[in-house]
Parts: C-alpha cells; structure tokens; sequence
C-alpha cells in the first residue's frame, strides 16, 4: 500500500462532493474544499465515514481546509457525523485545521447528539387495546365524577353556598338562549317548510292535503324542533365551551383556579350546565312555533291550504302530552351537550391544536349522544304506546 | 461565512441603520426619533423599563409592524420602500425568537426547527433531518424525535426557540427576552450560548431584555429607550450606560435603584406588546 493515499479502489469511495480523504504519515488528513452550502454539497452517505474510520486505524484524523471556501452547518453536520463514527475506538479527531468559527460551534454539541435517542415505542395490538379499555374506563369514570358534581353542586346551590358568580351564569343564559336565537329560528323554520313539503308530495296523492298540518304539527312538536335545536346548540354552544375552557386550560387559568382554591366545577361548569338547562327548553318551544309557522307559510302560500284549516288542524293534532315530551328531551339534550363540552374542554391537552381537538370532540360526541338518545327517547315512547 | 475568523465583538460595519423612526398602534405614538446604528456581528441591547416599546421596535425592525415614520435599512437596504417578495425574502435572513418561544404546538420540537428547512429550501427529507437534530444539538437539546413542545421546560422551550431560529442559519437573530424566568446558571449558559452561536455563526444578535446581569455580560453595543420621553435617551454598550449620570432612569434602571424624586404614578405596561 502507497502511504500516501489509499489502495485504488478505496480512493474513490474516500472522496465526496467537496472533501477527499488522503493518508499522511499514517494518519488519514480529510481535505476540505469548495462551498460547503446546504442543497449545494449534498449529503454524504453514513457508510462513508465508517470507512474513514477504519483506514485511519488508531492514528486519529485531521482536517485540511486550505481550499475550502464558504460554509454553513452542512459542514457541521459532516464533522459530526464523521465524530459519531470515531465513536467507541481510540481515534483521535484532531480538528486544529477547521475553521475556528466551526470549532467553537462544534464544542456546543455534546458527542451523543445528531442521533435520535429515542424512536417512538412501538405498542402491540394487545398493548394499544388494553390501553383503549383502560383510557375508555378513566373517561367513564371522569365523566361520571363531572355528573355527580353537578348534582350535589344542585344540593349546595339551594342551601345558596356555591362559589358561582351570578353574572356568570347570566352570560352564560345569554351566550345560549338569546344569542341563539336568529340561527334557531333559521334551522327550524326551514325544517318546517321542508317537513310541510315532504308531507304534500305524499298527502296529495290521497287528496289529504290537510293532513300536511298535522304531520308539521307533531312532527316538530315531538320529534324535529328538539332534536335540530340540540344539533344546532352542539355545534354552536358544545364546541364553544371546549374551546373556551381548553384556552383557559392552556393559559394556566384553569391551574390559578385551581390554587386559590375556587372549585372548577362550581366556577366554569355548573354554569354552563344550568344555562343549557333553562335555555334548552325554552328555545325548544320558541323553536316549535316558528318550525310551524314556516310549515304554515309553505302550506298556506304554495300548497294552496286555507290559513284557518291550517290553525285548526295543527290545534287538533298537538297535544299536551307532545309538548311535554318534546320539553324532556330538550333538557336532557341540553345537560348532555353542557357536559361534553365542558368534559371536552377540561380533558384537552395545552397546545393549539388542542383547542381544535376539544371543539370537534365536543361537536361530535354531543351530536352522535343526542341522536343516540333521541333513539332511546322514540323506543320508550313506542314501547309506552306514547 | 467564510473559512475566515469571525470577529468577537461587532465589526464596525453597520448591518442595521435606523434613522428617525417613529412607531406605535393606531394613532398612539410609542417611540419617535429612534436613529441608531447596530454593527454587523455585535451583540445589542434594546433596553428600557417595561413598557417603553422594546418589543414594539424589534417588531418594526422585524417587518411586523409598519412604522410611522423615519426608515430601517439592512445592510443598506431600505427595508419598507422594498416590495414585498423583497421583505419576505429579506426577513428570511432574520431568525427571531419570540419570549414564550412561540413553538407550533401541534408539531414535534424537531419539526419545529425542520418547518423554516421544508419550506424556504429544496433539500431532501433527511438532510433537513440532519439539519434539525444539528441545530437542537447545537442549543444543547438532545431529545426524542417525538417530543412535543408541552413536554419541555421554559427554558427549554427557549432553546428550541433559538435552533429554529437558526434553522436557515440567519444573518440577524432577534431574540425577545431570552433569559427571562430562567434561573440564573440557565440565564447564563443561554447567554454564553449566544456569544457562541454569535462568534461561531457570526451573526448579528439583537436582544430586548431587561435582565442586567445578561446585558452587562454579552452586550457590545445597545439603545435605552424611555417611556417618559418615548425616544432613546442613552447609547452605549451597556457597561458604559453603568457610568451614566445625565439621566436618573438610566442610573436608576442599571443599578436597580428606585427613581427619586417618585414621578407621578404610570401604568404597568405590557412589555411585549
């Protein structure tokens, strides 16, 4: 072997875009040259600076940077991963002949690093599902706390020891009743009108034309105005108490609470639970005269309906009891979207993307819950021929 | 940079000139009559009490936000007469590091530093990987490629700030606060840091920051702004605003003294608005 360069068929693997390696005096002397710029020089493969290692034995390494011209941490990553190959043998990496800038830089970073310590650990199948139960058991039973709460937060609430500031709860009944209203009446009057249409495409094949009012009548009084007015309030309110309360969980407003010692369930949940409580049915009922009322004008104005047989029929055909029912399931839509969204919001991690996470969960979980217990709510009804 | 030596402390030469600058929100004036120069490769101080517009400069000298009046100009380049597509690609040259650290916390700290790589450069996956690690390493983070930013400390937070900050090896980094709410060796370490990442990058380091120990230890050159007077009243390396005796704010705030006579009452501004 010449001493002073490698055998021929190495010379060419011991040298890249913009470095050559060269043995002199039994330590091999890595020559730097050109632009070093990231995008420019390129990356060199790993294998290479294995092979460095290994020619230069235990005689160490040095550098030559005479023709090098300008550089950036591409550089840096090259000396470093040279370093990290060193690792581990006797091999000294002498770097007297990099640029001084470099040397400083290349001091700050401790020998171990540029490797990724950890990978992410992969979990078995069996793992990932136990870890689902027992994540499915923790929520159940975190869920099942946040009820609790609030009914003996009610027992407390009457003796008039809560720590829930009126003016809250106020807010809160405004954010969700009259703030609500304009897109409540939207939604049902148009499902009024669109009930009112579907009902003529039939009912006038019978000539039953009148009937239309009574399938508008029942139709929103017990079954479309809850449950449109509770999708509606999901959307709007759920989402909003998520990520209301998963900011404050963010910005440590949560945690100031927490050490002054105001109870986060009588300060930001309890409110939240009553205002959709009352508010629920109350616009269940505004949501009801106006469903029918846009079932009206369809009926009246373009099915060709006499407004008085209308007012008739639909007094005829909606009972009491509907009403009653319709006012049960507006209050159970109402405590279930406060609570997952107040769950939601509690539950959510710090960040930014959080906030977003706890608003579809709330969204979604409370629409898929009302409309699960919307279905519960029709077979009870069934099954007490109701 | 070159194979060349960077210098230790500024080279003269200005990288930024800021003549007559007036800026504020709306029609509220928060400074005027800011000219100063700051030296290619020097270390300068913004200083000033809370609330005298620090932030609110950096975030002019920055392209945040358009002063009222008076011009920037980076290496000779008058930053707000450029279009646009120049700002932009002017800006690209700054790394900033914002008080919080201001990482995106819906990615990975590594892919916090890669984002700037992914989107201004066209180089492969892995060099952008090797990229990021080096920069994290370069900070002293040696972490799980997995880690979120809301696993980290403040001060770690901080230092992920910096290595995305220098994520495409800028020629300026602004840095807001950097040792604010650190204890005091990690105050120091960050400060060594940068005298490092100055002398080995050879950047130009312009810091807002109000912590004396830090600005005695690594400022070269700096600017104290007044929120009485709302424009620079002293400047001066930092060391020799410690001498100064023509204004008691400056005296007051160098030596932690309280002002006397007490002026009439202010309000606690935000600093970093």
């Amino acid at each position: 072997m010449d001493d002073n360069s490698f055998p021929a068929d190495q010379h060419k693997a011991l040298a890249g875009s913009g470095w050559s390696a060269r043995v002199d005096q039994g330590k091999v002397v890595v020559s730097l040259f050109g632009d070093w710029i990231a995008g420019i020089s390129g990356r060199s493969d790993p294998g290479t600076f294995k092979k460095i290692v290994e020619a230069a034995g235990d005689q160490g390494i040095s550098f030559d940077c005479g023709q090098l011209g300008h550089w950036d941490s591409s550089l840096l990553i090259f000396i470093t991963a040279l370093r990290q190959a060193a690792r581990g043998s006797d091999l000294s990496i002498d770097g007297t002949g990099l640029p001084r800038p470099a040397v400083r830089l290349l001091a700050l970073i401790p020998d171990v690093s540029l490797s990724a310590t950890s990978a992410l650990a992969k979990n078995t199948l069996v793992a990932r599902v136990g870890q689902a139960v027992i994540d499915s058991w923790n929520e159940a039973v975190a869920v099942t706390t946040l009820i609790g709460d609030t009914v003996l937060s009610v027992g407390v609430a009457a003796r008039g020891r809560l720590r829930m500031r009126g003016g809250d709860l106020l807010m809160c009944v405004y954010d969700a009743g009259v703030a609500a209203l304009p897109i409540v009446t939207i939604v049902n009057v148009l499902v009024g009108g669109i009930v009112a249409f579907v009902g003529a495409v039939q009912l006038r094949r019978f000539g039953a034309d009148i009937f239309i009012a009574d399938l508008v009548g029942v139709a929103m009084v017990r079954e479309m105005t809850a449950l449109m007015t509770a999708i509606v309030m999901s959307g709007r309110t759920g989402g909003a108490y998520a990520a209301e309360i998963s900011t404050m969980l963010g910005n440590e407003e949560i945690d100031a609470l927490k050490a002054i010692g105001i109870p986060i369930h009588d300060y930001l949940v309890l409110p939240r639970i009553l205002a959709l409580t009352f508010t629920m049915p109350l616009l269940y009922l505004y949501g009801c005269a106006v469903g029918i009322f846009g079932g009206f004008m369809v009926s009246v104005s373009m099915l060709n309906l006499s407004p008085e047989a209308f007012i008739d029929e639909t007094r005829a055909s909606v009972e009491g009891g509907q009403i009653l029912f319709g006012l049960m399931k507006s209050v159970t839509f109402g405590v279930l979207i406060a609570i997952v969204g107040c769950r939601s919001g509690l539950s959510a991690g710090r960040g930014a993307a959080d906030v977003g996470r706890a608003a579809t969960t709330a969204v979604v979980v409370a629409i898929v819950g009302v409309i699960a217990v919307d279905a519960v709510f029709a077979v009870c009804a069934n099954a007490l021929n109701f | 940079m070159t194979a060349t030596e960077t210098g230790a402390t500024g080279t003269g030469v200005p990288k930024f000139r800021i003549e007559g600058l007036a800026f504020g929100y709306g029609d509220a004036i928060v400074q005027h009559d800011v000219s100063f120069d700051v030296d290619d490769k020097s270390i300068f101080a913004i200083m000033g009490g809370s609330g005298c517009g620090k932030s609110t400069l950096m975030k002019t000298m920055i392209g945040l936000l358009e002063p009222m009046a008076g011009s920037i100009h980076v290496d000779d380049e008058d930053y707000w007469r450029a279009t646009e597509e120049r700002r932009a690609e002017i800006g690209r040259r700054f790394g900033v590091v914002f008080q919080s650290g201001a990482l995106w916390s819906s990615m990975t700290a590594e892919d916090n530093v890669a984002l700037p790589l992914r989107m201004f450069t066209r180089l492969n996956d892995a060099m952008i990987k090797d990229l990021a690690r080096l920069k994290l390493s370069l900070v002293g983070l040696d972490m799980a490629p997995s880690t979120m930013p809301s696993e980290l400390s403040g001060g770690m937070r901080r230092r992920v700030g910096i290595a995305r900050a220098l994520s495409l090896d800028p020629g300026v980094l602004f840095l807001d606060e950097p040792s604010a709410g650190l204890d005091p060796i990690a105050a120091k370490r960050l400060d060594d840091l940068i005298v490092e990442l100055r002398n080995g990058f050879g950047v130009t380091v312009i810091m807002v920051s109000h912590e004396l120990p830090s600005l005695l230890g690594i400022c070269d050159d700096g600017i104290f702004l007044d929120a009485e007077s709302k424009t620079v009243i002293a400047r001066g390396s930092p060391k020799s605003m410690l001498e100064d005796k023509q204004h008691p704010v400056v005296r007051a705030f160098m030596h932690r003294e309280r002002l006397a006579p007490e002026p009439h009452h202010r309000s606690i501004g935000d600093g970093n608005r």
